[in-house]
């Protein structure tokens, strides 16, 4: 509050750690189960593509999936540097491992805009 | 049940031993008696060039934390019955670096410690005359659980990341940071954000957790860790956001 | 004066089950981040048209997809459980001056995580 630091990237990308980590642990489940488990093993049978689509083409689903993709991106990228760091002791190669995962996050996040938006 | 147990001992004599080597004693499985107990049984009555620290014991002066099967303790209040049959491995702390046998050389906390500036910050000391500063219990809740610590360093010892970089400033430091932040009479926490959002300070922390489940006096360091990451970086978005004057 | 420091092992994780929870706990981002291609490569899929959906739901049954997708559902859950369970942590809720119990809190959030989830089944199967 007196310092006159420059802002440090640390305490964003914290935040961006947490709010995906957050919203990945209410939403990847549900939709992993069905799309990724129940669908293909048949146990329920799948929505048929117009109905798909018309869920896709909502907004708010858009938004929601936008969030959802782009921040549960920087949740890995945040959590997988620090697992490389410390879970494998590569922390004298933090620069790549930074520019890796936070450089991933951001162009996944970007591809993400651009499918949802084609949609 | 047995009347004894075997400890197993790490010794480590300086300029002797390039590592620690293991020595086995057996002592009396007695109820009520604990590590420290055993640990003291050798060295009155079987070999007095074991090495160990110890003052109080009754779980207050934390000065003899070990690990025992592999677990940081206290000594003074693990009991020898709950490791019975045995045998039961007592090596010195982990994460710190060996003096001799079960002594621990804890400088580097000692130097850490005060960096933090765990003590009382006002801005303007109002005179004695006026009284105490008044606090409610409601007050006292907010910071209490973290005012707990005897600094034993159990919860360094448990950590992996104080173990990977030692430069980390670590659990029991951070807790006590926040035991004063927290304290309604205290102002000092912008005086403690420059080392608590340093790179070796709460950001460091991955939230392995095991400081909390280590630590004997539910001081709950990891918790502190994480309530301050989301006040700090709550503080860096208005930093950020707010014009300077309306912070 | 000599000090011995115990040297650290590569893999230390696997000394203590906690640690290899841990890191396991840590992993599971992977697997997050392996559920966002895969919901990426769906919605792409969807917008082809619905032959091209039909082959994602056929290539979706492939075993080996179906087994990666099990795996990263054992892992997501883990990261839902270790989550919810440590948000708490960090997260001081206060109602009239009062500390909410983070026992509650906890629950705050299963609950969420429950509704959500219903939420999210209506929407796809109704
Ligand atoms: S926080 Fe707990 S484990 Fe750590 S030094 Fe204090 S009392 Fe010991
Ligand atoms: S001897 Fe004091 S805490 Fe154990």
């Amino acid at each position: 509050m007196t310092t006159r630091r420059p802002p440090a990237p640390e305490p964003f990308l914290w935040l961006l750690f947490s709010a995906g980590g957050m919203i990945a642990a209410l939403f990847v489940p549900v939709l992993l189960f069905l799309f990724g488990v129940a669908f293909p093993l048949d146990w329920l049978t799948p929505p048929d593509h117009a109905h798909l689509l018309a869920v896709l083409r909502n907004p708010i689903t858009r938004l929601v999936l936008f969030g959802l993709c782009a921040l549960a991106l920087f949740h890995w990228a945040h959590r997988f540097r620090y697992t490389l760091y410390d879970g494998l002791q590569l922390k004298r190669f933090s620069v790549p491992i930074i520019l890796f995962c936070y450089g991933g996050a951001v162009v996944g996040s970007i591809i993400s805009a651009y499918l949802l938006l084609r949609v | 049940m047995a009347d004894q147990i075997t400890l197993e001992v790490a010794r480590y004599r300086p300029g002797l031993d390039t590592e620690p080597v293991m020595q086995s004693y057996q002592v009396p499985l007695r109820e009520h008696w604990a590590i420290l107990d055993g640990l003291t049984y050798i060295k009155d009555h079987l070999d007095g060039t074991l090495s160990f620290r110890w003052s109080c014991r009754m779980g207050i002066c934390g000065s003899c934390g070990m690990t025992v099967n592999g677990d940081p303790q206290l000594t003074c209040a693990t009991f020898l019955t709950d490791y019975a049959p045995g045998p039961v491995r007592v090596e010195p702390l982990r994460n710190f670096p060996v003096v001799r046998d079960l002594v621990v050389d804890i400088g580097d906390f000692m130097e850490k410690l005060p960096t933090v500036k765990p003590w009382m910050i006002r801005d303007v000391d109002s005179p004695v005359e006026e009284g105490e500063y008044l606090q409610t219990p409601e007050e006292l809740d907010e910071y209490k659980q973290f005012s707990m610590c005897i600094n034993c360093m159990l919860c360094y010892s448990a950590c992996p990341v104080y173990a990977l970089d030692p430069s980390f400033v670590g659990p029991a430091a951070i807790a006590l940071a926040q035991r004063y932040n927290l304290d309604s009479r205290d102002e000092g926490a912008a005086d403690r954000d420059d080392v608590l959002t340093s790179p070796e300070g709460i950001w460091a922390c991955t939230f392995v957790g095991e400081c909390s489940a280590a630590c004997p006096k539910d001081v709950d360091p990891a918790a502190a860790i994480q309530r301050y990451k989301l006040t700090a970086a709550t503080q860096a978005v208005k930093n950020f956001l707010l014009p300077r004057g309306a912070r | 004066m000599s000090l011995y420091h115990r040297p650290i092992p590569i893999f230390w994780w696997l000394e203590r089950r906690s640690y290899l929870v841990f890191v396991l706990r840590e992993l599971s981002s992977v697997f997050i981040a392996w559920f966002v291609v895969y919901l990426l490569l769906l919605i792409n899929a969807v917008s082809g048209g619905s032959a091209e959906y039909e082959r994602f739901l056929d290539r979706s049954g492939h075993w080996w997809v179906v087994a990666i997708n099990v795996i990263a559902l054992l892992f997501v859950l883990l990261h839902s459980v270790t989550w919810f369970g440590l948000a708490p942590k960090a997260i001081v809720v206060r109602m009239r001056g009062r500390r909410v119990p983070p026992r509650l809190v906890a629950v705050a959030h299963y609950a969420a995580w429950l509704v959500l989830s219903a939420v999210v089944a209506w929407v796809i199967l109704r």
